[in-house]
Protein backbone atom coordinates (compact mmCIF):
# COMPACT_ATOMS: atom_id res chain seq x y z
CA UNK A 1 0.00 0.00 0.00
CA UNK A 2 1.38 3.44 -1.10
CA UNK A 3 0.22 6.16 1.67
CA UNK A 4 0.68 5.49 5.09
CA UNK A 5 -2.50 4.79 7.04
CA UNK A 6 -3.26 6.91 10.40
CA UNK A 7 -6.51 4.96 11.40
CA UNK A 8 -8.52 1.67 11.10
CA UNK A 9 -12.11 0.54 10.53
CA UNK A 10 -12.39 -3.04 11.66
CA UNK A 11 -15.60 -3.67 10.24
CA UNK A 12 -16.64 -2.06 6.88
CA UNK A 13 -20.30 -1.38 8.75
CA UNK A 14 -18.90 0.31 11.75
CA UNK A 15 -19.76 4.05 11.36
CA UNK A 16 -16.85 4.98 13.84
CA UNK A 17 -12.99 4.51 12.56
CA UNK A 18 -10.04 4.27 15.24
CA UNK A 19 -6.91 6.72 15.06
CA UNK A 20 -3.72 4.76 15.15
CA UNK A 21 -1.93 7.80 15.77
CA UNK A 22 -2.79 11.33 17.59
CA UNK A 23 -5.12 13.38 15.29
CA UNK A 24 -5.78 16.55 15.36
CA UNK A 25 -8.47 19.63 13.75
CA UNK A 26 -7.39 19.84 10.14
CA UNK A 27 -5.79 16.17 9.55
CA UNK A 28 -6.93 13.67 7.24
CA UNK A 29 -7.54 10.05 8.13
CA UNK A 30 -6.66 7.95 6.03
CA UNK A 31 -8.06 4.09 6.52
CA UNK A 32 -8.72 0.67 4.39
CA UNK A 33 -11.99 -0.35 4.03
CA UNK A 34 -12.42 -3.64 1.75
CA UNK A 35 -9.13 -2.90 0.68
CA UNK A 36 -9.44 0.65 -0.66
CA UNK A 37 -8.23 3.52 1.33
CA UNK A 38 -10.61 6.01 2.25
CA UNK A 39 -10.17 9.67 3.73
CA UNK A 40 -12.05 12.07 5.72
CA UNK A 41 -10.88 15.65 7.23
CA UNK A 42 -10.63 15.87 10.96
CA UNK A 43 -12.80 18.74 12.80
CA UNK A 44 -11.57 17.99 16.10
CA UNK A 45 -8.37 16.32 18.09
CA UNK A 46 -8.50 12.66 18.59
CA UNK A 47 -5.90 10.54 20.87
CA UNK A 48 -4.06 7.68 19.55
CA UNK A 49 -6.68 4.40 19.91
CA UNK A 50 -9.12 7.10 20.58
CA UNK A 51 -12.46 6.80 18.05
CA UNK A 52 -13.71 9.58 15.29
CA UNK A 53 -17.30 9.17 13.04
CA UNK A 54 -16.52 8.26 9.73
CA UNK A 55 -20.11 9.88 9.23
CA UNK A 56 -22.46 12.03 10.92
CA UNK A 57 -24.41 10.09 13.42
CA UNK A 58 -27.88 11.60 14.64
CA UNK A 59 -28.83 11.88 18.25
CA UNK A 60 -30.01 8.40 19.53
CA UNK A 61 -28.63 6.45 16.69
CA UNK A 62 -26.77 3.80 17.67
CA UNK A 63 -22.78 3.96 17.10
CA UNK A 64 -21.07 0.55 15.29
CA UNK A 65 -17.50 -0.99 15.86
CA UNK A 66 -16.76 -4.60 15.11
CA UNK A 67 -19.83 -4.45 13.13
CA UNK A 68 -21.74 -4.19 16.62
CA UNK A 69 -23.71 -1.49 18.01
CA UNK A 70 -21.43 -0.20 20.71
CA UNK A 71 -23.95 2.45 22.13
CA UNK A 72 -25.72 5.42 21.57
CA UNK A 73 -25.13 8.84 20.60
CA UNK A 74 -26.36 11.12 23.13
CA UNK A 75 -25.57 14.00 20.73
CA UNK A 76 -25.44 15.15 16.96
CA UNK A 77 -21.80 13.76 16.12
CA UNK A 78 -20.46 15.09 12.93
CA UNK A 79 -18.11 13.48 10.12
CA UNK A 80 -14.31 13.66 11.33
CA UNK A 81 -15.37 14.79 15.37
CA UNK A 82 -14.08 12.69 18.85
CA UNK A 83 -16.56 10.09 19.60
CA UNK A 84 -16.05 9.41 23.16
CA UNK A 85 -17.87 9.79 26.49
CA UNK A 86 -18.97 13.21 25.61
CA UNK A 87 -21.18 11.83 22.79
CA UNK A 88 -21.83 8.13 23.35
CA UNK A 89 -23.23 5.95 25.67
CA UNK A 90 -23.85 2.44 26.58
CA UNK A 91 -27.50 0.82 26.08
CA UNK A 92 -27.19 -1.87 28.07
CA UNK A 93 -29.76 -4.52 27.71
CA UNK A 94 -28.77 -6.21 31.02
CA UNK A 95 -29.36 -9.75 32.11
CA UNK A 96 -32.28 -11.36 31.07
CA UNK A 97 -33.70 -13.79 33.67
CA UNK B 1 -5.68 -28.77 4.66
CA UNK B 2 -4.14 -30.95 6.96
CA UNK B 3 -2.08 -31.35 9.29
CA UNK B 4 0.55 -34.22 10.72
CA UNK B 5 0.02 -35.73 14.10
CA UNK B 6 -0.10 -38.05 16.63
CA UNK B 7 -2.79 -40.57 16.32
CA UNK B 8 -4.04 -41.86 19.53
CA UNK B 9 -6.02 -45.49 20.90
CA UNK B 10 -9.04 -43.09 21.77
CA UNK B 11 -9.46 -41.65 18.47
CA UNK B 12 -8.54 -38.22 19.07
CA UNK B 13 -5.30 -36.29 16.95
CA UNK B 14 -2.32 -34.91 19.05
CA UNK B 15 0.17 -32.48 17.70
CA UNK B 16 2.56 -33.36 21.02
CA UNK B 17 4.09 -36.52 21.78
CA UNK B 18 4.20 -35.87 25.76
CA UNK B 19 4.59 -38.11 28.61
CA UNK B 20 3.17 -36.67 31.74
CA UNK B 21 4.03 -37.05 35.10
CA UNK B 22 0.89 -35.87 37.13
CA UNK B 23 0.61 -35.39 40.60
CA UNK B 24 -2.36 -35.62 41.92
CA UNK B 25 -2.01 -33.04 44.60
CA UNK B 26 0.70 -30.29 45.73
CA UNK B 27 2.55 -33.23 48.38
CA UNK B 28 2.92 -35.41 45.20
CA UNK B 29 4.42 -32.91 42.80
CA UNK B 30 8.05 -32.19 43.53
CA UNK B 31 8.27 -36.08 43.44
CA UNK B 32 6.57 -35.81 40.17
CA UNK B 33 9.29 -32.91 38.72
CA UNK B 34 12.01 -35.18 40.05
CA UNK B 35 10.71 -37.89 37.81
CA UNK B 36 10.66 -35.42 34.81
CA UNK B 37 13.77 -34.23 35.68
CA UNK B 38 15.11 -37.82 34.86
CA UNK B 39 13.40 -38.52 31.82
CA UNK B 40 14.00 -36.41 28.51
CA UNK B 41 10.64 -36.58 26.58
CA UNK B 42 8.50 -35.98 29.99
CA UNK B 43 6.76 -33.05 31.12
CA UNK B 44 5.59 -32.45 34.91
CA UNK B 45 3.31 -30.04 36.54
CA UNK B 46 3.05 -28.09 39.82
CA UNK B 47 -0.80 -28.74 41.38
CA UNK B 48 -1.44 -26.55 44.19
CA UNK B 49 -4.97 -28.04 45.02
CA UNK B 50 -5.72 -31.91 45.47
CA UNK B 51 -6.16 -31.75 49.05
CA UNK B 52 -8.38 -29.17 51.75
CA UNK B 53 -10.63 -28.76 49.00
CA UNK B 54 -14.57 -28.39 49.53
CA UNK B 55 -16.52 -31.07 47.23
CA UNK B 56 -17.35 -28.66 44.07
CA UNK B 57 -13.42 -27.13 44.15
CA UNK B 58 -12.01 -31.27 44.29
CA UNK B 59 -14.33 -31.95 41.72
CA UNK B 60 -12.58 -28.85 39.82
CA UNK B 61 -9.18 -30.16 40.18
CA UNK B 62 -9.66 -33.77 39.40
CA UNK B 63 -11.49 -32.58 36.22
CA UNK B 64 -8.88 -30.56 35.47
CA UNK B 65 -5.81 -33.38 35.94
CA UNK B 66 -8.22 -35.97 34.28
CA UNK B 67 -8.60 -33.77 31.30
CA UNK B 68 -4.83 -33.01 31.08
CA UNK B 69 -3.59 -36.69 31.12
CA UNK B 70 -6.22 -36.95 28.14
CA UNK B 71 -5.41 -34.25 26.06
CA UNK B 72 -4.35 -35.88 23.00
CA UNK B 73 -1.02 -33.81 22.83
CA UNK B 74 0.04 -36.72 25.97
CA UNK B 75 1.20 -40.28 24.61
CA UNK B 76 0.52 -41.61 28.02
CA UNK B 77 0.98 -40.64 32.07
CA UNK B 78 2.46 -41.66 35.29
CA UNK B 79 0.05 -40.89 37.96
CA UNK B 80 1.63 -39.75 41.33
CA UNK B 81 -0.59 -39.96 44.71
CA UNK B 82 0.90 -38.67 48.74
CA UNK B 83 -2.13 -41.28 49.31
CA UNK B 84 -4.39 -39.27 51.93
CA UNK B 85 -5.08 -36.85 49.96
CA UNK B 86 -8.78 -36.05 48.65
CA UNK B 87 -7.69 -36.49 45.33
CA UNK B 88 -7.22 -40.53 45.89
CA UNK B 89 -4.86 -41.53 42.97
CA UNK B 90 -7.45 -44.51 42.78
CA UNK B 91 -9.98 -42.12 41.91
CA UNK B 92 -8.19 -40.19 39.35
CA UNK B 93 -7.05 -43.19 37.74
CA UNK B 94 -10.89 -44.49 37.25
CA UNK B 95 -11.97 -41.00 36.38
CA UNK B 96 -8.55 -41.05 33.39
CA UNK B 97 -9.88 -44.17 32.56
CA UNK B 98 -13.53 -42.94 31.76
CA UNK B 99 -11.61 -40.50 29.57
CA UNK B 100 -9.00 -41.94 27.44
CA UNK B 101 -7.54 -45.96 27.13
CA UNK B 102 -3.82 -44.07 26.68
CA UNK B 103 -1.27 -45.68 29.08
CA UNK B 104 -1.51 -45.47 32.58
CA UNK B 105 0.40 -46.30 35.49
CA UNK B 106 0.01 -45.24 39.09
CA UNK B 107 1.61 -44.67 42.24
CA UNK B 108 1.74 -44.22 45.68
CA UNK B 109 4.32 -42.56 47.78
CA UNK B 110 3.08 -43.70 51.11
CA UNK B 111 2.41 -47.08 49.74
CA UNK B 112 5.90 -47.39 47.19
CA UNK B 113 7.73 -46.71 50.61
CA UNK B 114 9.13 -42.87 50.08
CA UNK B 115 10.86 -40.42 47.48
CA UNK B 116 13.24 -43.04 46.69
CA UNK B 117 11.38 -46.20 46.05
CA UNK B 118 9.18 -43.85 44.20
CA UNK B 119 11.04 -41.97 41.79
CA UNK B 120 12.92 -44.98 41.07
CA UNK B 121 9.55 -47.16 40.22
CA UNK B 122 8.01 -43.67 38.09
CA UNK B 123 11.66 -43.18 36.71
CA UNK B 124 11.29 -46.73 34.90
CA UNK B 125 7.42 -46.65 33.61
CA UNK B 126 8.65 -42.94 32.44
CA UNK B 127 11.72 -44.05 30.49
CA UNK B 128 9.67 -46.87 29.23
CA UNK B 129 6.35 -44.85 27.90
CA UNK B 130 8.96 -42.01 26.41
CA UNK B 131 10.47 -45.29 24.50
CA UNK B 132 7.44 -46.23 22.86
CA UNK B 133 6.32 -42.81 22.49
CA UNK B 134 9.36 -42.24 20.34
CA UNK B 135 8.84 -44.90 17.78
CA UNK B 136 5.10 -43.36 16.59
CA UNK B 137 5.51 -41.90 13.04
CA UNK B 138 3.26 -38.51 12.80
CA UNK B 139 0.44 -39.37 10.19
CA UNK B 140 -1.71 -36.53 8.08
CA UNK B 141 -5.24 -35.45 9.26
CA UNK B 142 -7.48 -33.06 8.09
CA UNK B 143 -7.83 -29.58 9.94
CA UNK B 144 -11.07 -30.78 11.61
CA UNK B 145 -9.24 -32.87 13.72
CA UNK B 146 -7.85 -29.44 15.38
CA UNK B 147 -9.23 -28.31 18.92
CA UNK B 148 -8.18 -24.21 19.34
CA UNK B 149 -8.27 -22.41 22.15
CA UNK B 150 -8.01 -18.84 22.08
CA UNK B 151 -7.14 -16.57 24.98
CA UNK B 152 -5.85 -12.83 25.78
CA UNK B 153 -4.15 -11.70 28.86
CA UNK B 154 -2.07 -8.42 29.72
CA UNK B 155 -4.41 -6.83 27.75
CA UNK B 156 -3.87 -3.12 26.00
CA UNK B 157 -6.07 -1.30 23.53
CA UNK B 158 -3.84 -3.11 20.27
CA UNK B 159 -5.93 -6.05 21.37
CA UNK B 160 -9.24 -5.29 21.11
CA UNK B 161 -8.01 -3.01 17.88
CA UNK B 162 -5.96 -5.90 15.51
CA UNK B 163 -5.09 -8.96 18.02
CA UNK B 164 -8.21 -10.50 18.63
CA UNK B 165 -9.84 -9.40 15.27
CA UNK B 166 -7.18 -11.26 13.75
CA UNK B 167 -7.86 -14.53 16.30
CA UNK B 168 -11.38 -14.16 15.25
CA UNK B 169 -10.54 -14.40 11.16
CA UNK B 170 -8.52 -17.65 12.26
CA UNK B 171 -11.31 -18.78 14.40
CA UNK B 172 -13.63 -18.53 11.10
CA UNK B 173 -11.56 -19.91 8.65
CA UNK B 174 -10.63 -23.23 11.56
CA UNK B 175 -14.33 -23.13 12.20
CA UNK B 176 -15.19 -23.20 7.80
CA UNK B 177 -12.46 -26.46 7.88
CA UNK B 178 -14.75 -28.64 10.60
CA UNK B 179 -12.32 -27.25 13.20
CA UNK B 180 -13.78 -26.53 16.63
CA UNK B 181 -12.77 -22.98 18.41
CA UNK B 182 -12.86 -22.73 22.48
CA UNK B 183 -14.22 -18.78 23.14
CA UNK B 184 -13.56 -18.68 26.91
CA UNK B 185 -12.82 -16.03 29.58
CA UNK B 186 -16.99 -15.15 30.86
CA UNK B 187 -15.95 -12.36 32.86
CA UNK B 188 -15.07 -10.03 29.99
CA UNK B 189 -17.93 -11.20 28.08
CA UNK B 190 -20.00 -8.79 30.35
CA UNK B 191 -21.61 -5.77 28.66
CA UNK B 192 -21.66 -7.89 25.17
CA UNK B 193 -23.60 -11.31 26.42
CA UNK B 194 -26.36 -9.73 24.28
CA UNK B 195 -24.32 -9.69 21.40
CA UNK B 196 -22.99 -12.99 21.77
CA UNK B 197 -26.39 -14.42 22.77
CA UNK B 198 -26.91 -13.05 19.15
CA UNK B 199 -24.39 -15.41 17.97
CA UNK B 200 -26.18 -18.40 19.55
CA UNK B 201 -27.51 -21.50 17.48
CA UNK B 202 -30.49 -21.89 19.48
CA UNK B 203 -32.78 -19.92 21.90
CA UNK B 204 -31.45 -22.48 24.45
CA UNK B 205 -27.34 -21.71 23.82
CA UNK B 206 -28.29 -18.48 23.81
CA UNK B 207 -30.02 -18.51 27.58
CA UNK B 208 -26.80 -20.45 28.49
CA UNK B 209 -24.72 -17.16 27.76
CA UNK B 210 -26.67 -15.59 29.93
CA UNK B 211 -26.67 -18.63 32.83
CA UNK B 212 -23.05 -18.72 32.69
CA UNK B 213 -22.25 -14.61 33.70
CA UNK B 214 -25.16 -14.79 36.00
CA UNK B 215 -23.64 -17.80 37.89
CA UNK B 216 -20.26 -15.81 37.96
CA UNK B 217 -21.63 -12.11 39.48
CA UNK B 218 -24.08 -14.03 41.90
CA UNK B 219 -20.84 -15.62 42.97
CA UNK B 220 -18.94 -12.54 43.00
CA UNK B 221 -22.33 -10.55 44.87
CA UNK B 222 -22.24 -13.68 47.55
CA UNK B 223 -18.87 -12.18 48.77
CA UNK B 224 -19.75 -8.23 48.34
CA UNK B 225 -17.86 -7.94 45.07
CA UNK B 226 -19.10 -6.74 41.30
CA UNK B 227 -17.67 -6.63 37.78
CA UNK B 228 -19.38 -3.64 36.43
CA UNK B 229 -19.11 -1.04 38.82
CA UNK B 230 -15.80 1.03 37.71
CA UNK B 231 -15.82 -0.89 34.19
CA UNK B 232 -14.62 -0.08 31.86
CA UNK B 233 -11.86 1.85 33.90
CA UNK B 234 -10.68 4.97 34.00
CA UNK B 235 -7.50 3.64 32.40
CA UNK B 236 -9.74 1.95 29.76
CA UNK B 237 -11.12 4.86 28.40
CA UNK B 238 -8.09 7.10 28.49
CA UNK B 239 -7.28 4.54 26.26
CA UNK B 240 -9.72 5.13 24.17
CA UNK B 241 -12.63 2.67 25.34
CA UNK B 242 -16.00 4.72 25.76
CA UNK B 243 -18.70 1.88 26.31
CA UNK B 244 -18.51 -1.78 28.60
CA UNK B 245 -20.27 -3.32 25.70
CA UNK B 246 -17.38 -1.98 22.91
CA UNK B 247 -14.65 -3.34 25.72
CA UNK B 248 -16.10 -6.88 25.53
CA UNK B 249 -17.05 -6.55 22.17
CA UNK B 250 -13.03 -6.45 21.84
CA UNK B 251 -12.45 -9.69 23.89
CA UNK B 252 -15.29 -11.57 22.70
CA UNK B 253 -14.12 -11.16 18.62
CA UNK B 254 -11.68 -13.82 19.55
CA UNK B 255 -14.76 -15.99 18.72
CA UNK B 256 -15.21 -14.99 15.18
CA UNK B 257 -18.59 -14.25 13.10
CA UNK B 258 -19.93 -18.21 12.83
CA UNK B 259 -22.92 -19.16 15.57
CA UNK B 260 -21.82 -20.70 18.87
CA UNK B 261 -23.00 -23.99 19.27
CA UNK B 262 -22.10 -25.36 22.77
CA UNK B 263 -21.47 -23.91 26.07
CA UNK B 264 -20.16 -26.33 28.65
CA UNK B 265 -18.10 -25.46 32.07
CA UNK B 266 -14.50 -25.36 32.72
CA UNK B 267 -11.98 -27.88 31.74
CA UNK B 268 -14.84 -30.07 29.85
CA UNK B 269 -14.86 -31.47 26.40
CA UNK B 270 -16.51 -29.96 23.26
CA UNK B 271 -19.05 -32.07 22.83
CA UNK B 272 -19.64 -30.67 18.83
CA UNK B 273 -17.52 -28.93 16.37
CA UNK B 274 -17.85 -25.09 15.57
CA UNK B 275 -17.72 -22.03 17.71
CA UNK B 276 -17.82 -22.85 21.30
CA UNK B 277 -18.14 -21.36 24.70
CA UNK B 278 -16.12 -22.91 27.66
CA UNK B 279 -17.38 -20.61 30.80
CA UNK B 280 -13.35 -20.18 32.63
CA UNK B 281 -12.34 -17.11 34.80
CA UNK B 282 -10.72 -14.06 33.45
CA UNK B 283 -7.40 -15.40 35.03
CA UNK B 284 -5.37 -16.05 31.73
CA UNK B 285 -3.59 -18.87 33.24
CA UNK B 286 -6.81 -20.48 34.96
CA UNK B 287 -8.40 -20.32 31.64
CA UNK B 288 -5.57 -21.51 29.47
CA UNK B 289 -4.98 -24.47 31.84
CA UNK B 290 -8.90 -25.29 31.45
CA UNK B 291 -9.05 -25.30 28.05
CA UNK B 292 -6.08 -27.59 27.36
CA UNK B 293 -7.49 -30.18 29.89
CA UNK B 294 -10.63 -30.16 27.44
CA UNK B 295 -8.58 -31.13 24.99
CA UNK B 296 -7.39 -28.14 22.88
CA UNK B 297 -4.44 -29.19 20.94
CA UNK B 298 -2.98 -25.39 20.09
CA UNK B 299 -4.03 -22.08 21.26
CA UNK B 300 -3.41 -18.51 20.09
CA UNK B 301 -2.88 -16.23 22.61
CA UNK B 302 -3.27 -12.46 22.56
CA UNK B 303 -1.27 -10.20 24.75
CA UNK B 304 -0.36 -5.92 24.32
CA UNK B 305 2.23 -5.56 27.14
CA UNK B 306 3.52 -8.97 26.65
CA UNK B 307 3.81 -12.11 28.42
CA UNK B 308 5.98 -15.37 28.66
CA UNK B 309 3.36 -17.80 29.68
CA UNK B 310 3.16 -21.54 28.35
CA UNK B 311 1.39 -24.79 29.06
CA UNK B 312 3.40 -27.90 29.81
CA UNK B 313 1.08 -29.71 27.25
CA UNK B 314 -0.51 -27.52 24.37
CA UNK B 315 1.77 -25.36 22.84
CA UNK B 316 0.31 -21.76 23.08
CA UNK B 317 1.24 -19.04 20.01
CA UNK B 318 0.97 -15.31 21.48
CA UNK B 319 1.10 -12.59 19.20
CA UNK B 320 0.59 -8.88 19.62
CA UNK B 321 -0.09 -5.90 17.92
CA UNK B 322 1.71 -3.85 19.91
CA UNK B 323 5.15 -3.07 17.61
CA UNK B 324 7.10 -1.94 20.35
CA UNK B 325 6.01 -5.04 22.90
CA UNK B 326 7.19 -7.47 20.46
CA UNK B 327 10.30 -5.78 19.42
CA UNK B 328 11.08 -5.83 23.55
CA UNK B 329 9.69 -9.31 24.10
CA UNK B 330 10.66 -10.93 20.49
CA UNK B 331 12.07 -13.90 22.91
CA UNK B 332 8.26 -14.46 24.32
CA UNK B 333 6.30 -13.70 21.37
CA UNK B 334 5.34 -15.48 18.13
CA UNK B 335 3.88 -13.41 15.91
CA UNK B 336 3.54 -9.50 15.74
CA UNK B 337 0.21 -8.44 14.05
CA UNK B 338 1.02 -4.75 14.23
CA UNK B 339 0.95 -4.46 10.12
CA UNK B 340 -2.94 -4.18 10.56
CA UNK B 341 -2.58 -1.62 12.74
CA UNK B 342 -0.80 0.07 10.02
CA UNK B 343 -3.16 -0.44 7.53
CA UNK B 344 -0.08 -2.60 5.93
CA UNK B 345 -1.71 -5.83 5.64
CA UNK B 346 -5.87 -6.24 6.52
CA UNK B 347 -7.18 -8.52 9.02
CA UNK B 348 -7.99 -11.49 6.54
CA UNK B 349 -4.67 -11.43 5.29
CA UNK B 350 -2.97 -11.52 8.67
CA UNK B 351 -5.54 -14.45 9.71
CA UNK B 352 -4.64 -16.37 7.04
CA UNK B 353 -0.87 -16.14 7.92
CA UNK B 354 -1.75 -16.74 11.34
CA UNK B 355 -3.80 -20.12 10.17
CA UNK B 356 -0.44 -21.14 8.48
CA UNK B 357 1.46 -20.57 11.47
CA UNK B 358 -0.76 -22.79 13.62
CA UNK B 359 -0.57 -25.48 10.84
CA UNK B 360 3.01 -25.08 11.18
CA UNK B 361 2.83 -25.31 15.50
CA UNK B 362 0.36 -28.30 14.77
CA UNK B 363 3.24 -29.83 12.44
CA UNK B 364 5.82 -29.79 15.18
CA UNK B 365 7.46 -26.41 14.92
CA UNK B 366 8.77 -24.90 18.14
CA UNK B 367 6.90 -21.99 20.19
CA UNK B 368 8.64 -19.37 22.37
CA UNK B 369 7.41 -20.70 25.52
CA UNK B 370 8.38 -24.49 24.12
CA UNK B 371 11.47 -23.59 23.42
CA UNK B 372 11.52 -22.33 27.23
CA UNK B 373 10.03 -24.92 28.94
CA UNK B 374 7.02 -22.57 30.51
CA UNK B 375 4.94 -24.90 31.77
CA UNK B 376 2.48 -22.79 34.29
CA UNK B 377 -0.79 -23.83 35.87
CA UNK B 378 -3.26 -22.31 37.44
CA UNK B 379 -6.56 -24.25 38.49
CA UNK B 380 -9.93 -22.24 38.78
CA UNK B 381 -11.56 -22.76 42.41
CA UNK B 382 -15.00 -21.64 44.02
CA UNK B 383 -13.42 -20.90 47.34
CA UNK B 384 -10.88 -21.26 49.77
CA UNK B 385 -8.89 -24.02 51.03
CA UNK B 386 -10.45 -25.82 53.88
Amino acid sequence: MERKTNAIVINPSDSVAVATEKLTAGDTAYYVVNGEIQEIKIVTEVPIYHKFARKDINKGEEVYKYGQSIGKAIRDIHVGEHVHTQNLVSIREGIQH
Amino acid sequence: MNFFGYRRPDGTVGIRNHVLILPCSACASTTADMVSRQVQGTVALVNQNGCAQVESDLAITMDVLAGLAANPNVYGTVLIGLGCENAQASMMEKLIRSKTNKPLYTLVIQEEGGTVATIKKATEYARQMVEEASAMQREEFPLSELILGTNCGGSDPTSGLASNPVVGNLSDRLVDNGSTSILCETTEFIGAEHILAKQAETPEIAQQIYDIIQRYEDHLSNVGENLRNGNPSPGNKAGGITTLEEKSLGCIHKGGHRPIVEVFDYAQRPSKKGLVIMDTPGYDIASVTGIAAGGAQVMVFTTGRGTPTGNPIMPVIKLTANKGTYDKMKDNIDVDVSAVLRGEKTVEEMGGELLQEVINVANGKVTKAEAFGFGDIAISRVCNYV
